[in-house]
């Protein structure tokens, strides 16, 4: 209905944005571009060092485990509540966003509420997660010693098995290549760390949507402009989720 | 649709309203829910595939191509219709994805060269010593353990 009006506005013409939107967003627009390529190099680099080797360890084997169930194998069972709880979260800042455009104060704030809620819950999996990882020792062939070691960034028992080598029943391998700690602890972590800020930005958010800061100004476009960065948070998890977990 | 409570003066028009806007929300909720189940219904096949010990490297590379497009329409979404950038004025939307089609090539060249590292490992012709990583190579290959 109203995009016929909008094409005969001379967007090039001088005199207004371009672009339709306030300085603001459209920074965050750009800072979220210039970051995709931060990831992006740091996947793209994960892919290379990936492709290069003869062997890289298998997720479904690094990643099998979830809480409370003990030693029961459950490949995906963990991440795949990790990836629900960042969606969901995505969905309920798009709730406080869209409250917003209501100037629905209540809204914003119980909307904002749970998108918090979701992000400390993800950092709470990551947290035990890496816990898990760091600490949970498996037997790996170390310099021809048998020896019991955690996936850390400088060795993992994730290695090519050796055949006919079994300790207690379990199959031993060598030690698996040490850049797999280092970019899943790297760019897991690198994106963690992206969750955390997003996190302190929304209770930033809701603080000043309590004290009414965004009633005075007659406008919630700082929640749009964190809900831009909350959301990005959550794409690129989609796509560390493809790189580390799924293939 | 010029409406007169403009903030800011770098915006000439605000979007209307869209009342169904709650309704589009839940349906790409849905959309992208159902796309990580498929994802992760095809993850735990290549497993067990995998576990069973007949995977045949292109049906798992085929399989991986599948997740790799689901993921992209994940993003599709996030993108489009959480970020609201399909509703933005075309100039803007073209200016933060244009850029992005360096990724095509990133990609590209260096999985490509990634590989190439492999091929070098694995020959004469490379700096690696030939003979044990060739012979790691193989063990890798075996099946049912990797």
């Amino acid at each position: 209905m109203a995009t016929t009006e909008h094409t005969e506005i001379k967007w090039w013409g001088g005199g207004r944005s371009p672009f339709n939107v306030e300085y603001g967003k459209l920074m965050m627009w750009y800072f979220l571009m210039s970051d995709a390529f931060t990831f992006g190099a740091f996947l793209i680099s994960y892919g290379t060092i990936r492709f290069s080797q003869n062997f890289w360890p298998d997720p479904n084997h690094v990643f099998n485990s979830l809480p409370f169930f003990g030693h029961a194998n459950l490949p995906l069972a963990f991440v795949s509540l990790m990836t629900f709880i960042l969606i969901i979260s995505s969905v309920t800042m798009v709730l406080a966003v869209h409250a917003g455009h209501h100037m629905d104060k209540k809204g914003v704030i119980k909307w904002m509420s749970w998108t918090i809620v979701g992000g400390f819950a993800f950092l709470g999996c990551q947290a035990w997660e890496w816990t898990h990882l760091i600490t949970g020792e498996h037997a790996a062939m170390v310099n021809g010693e048998l020896k019991f070691i955690g996936t850390t960034v400088t060795q993992n028992p994730w290695g090519p098995a050796i055949p006919g080598l079994i300790h207690d029943g379990m199959q031993v391998g060598k030690t698996g290549p040490v850049a797999f700690g280092g970019y899943f602890f790297g760019i897991t972590g690198f994106h963690g760390f992206h969750v955390f800020s997003g996190v302190v930005i929304n209770i930033i958010m809701l603080i000043m949507a309590m004290n009414n800061k965004f009633e005075e100004r007659g406008h919630y476009n700082m929640i749009e402009k964190a809900g831009l960065y909350w959301h990005f948070v959550d794409l690129v998890w989609v796509f560390v989720f493809l790189c580390f977990y799924l293939i | 649709m010029f409406e007169s409570n403009t903030h800011s003066p770098e915006v000439t028009f605000h979007h209307a309203p869209d009342e169904n806007q709650i309704k589009k929300i839940i349906k790409t909720t849905v959309i992208l829910s159902v796309i990580t189940l498929i994802e992760l219904g095809l993850g735990l096949v290549m497993y067990f595939m995998h576990e069973g010990g007949h995977s045949s490297p292109f049906v798992v590379l085929l399989i991986k191509g599948i997740i790799v497009i689901l993921s992209l329409l994940k993003a599709f979404y996030i993108v489009g219709v959480f970020m609201h950038l399909g509703d933005e004025v075309k100039n803007l939307m073209y200016t933060i994805v244009f850029p992005l089609m360096f990724f095509i090539w990133f990609i590209a060249a260096f999985l490509l060269d990634g590989n190439s590292w492999k091929n070098m490992r694995n020959t004469r012709g490379g700096s690696m010593p030939y003979i044990e990583k060739s012979t790691e190579h193989i063990e890798a290959k075996k099946p049912g353990i990797e």
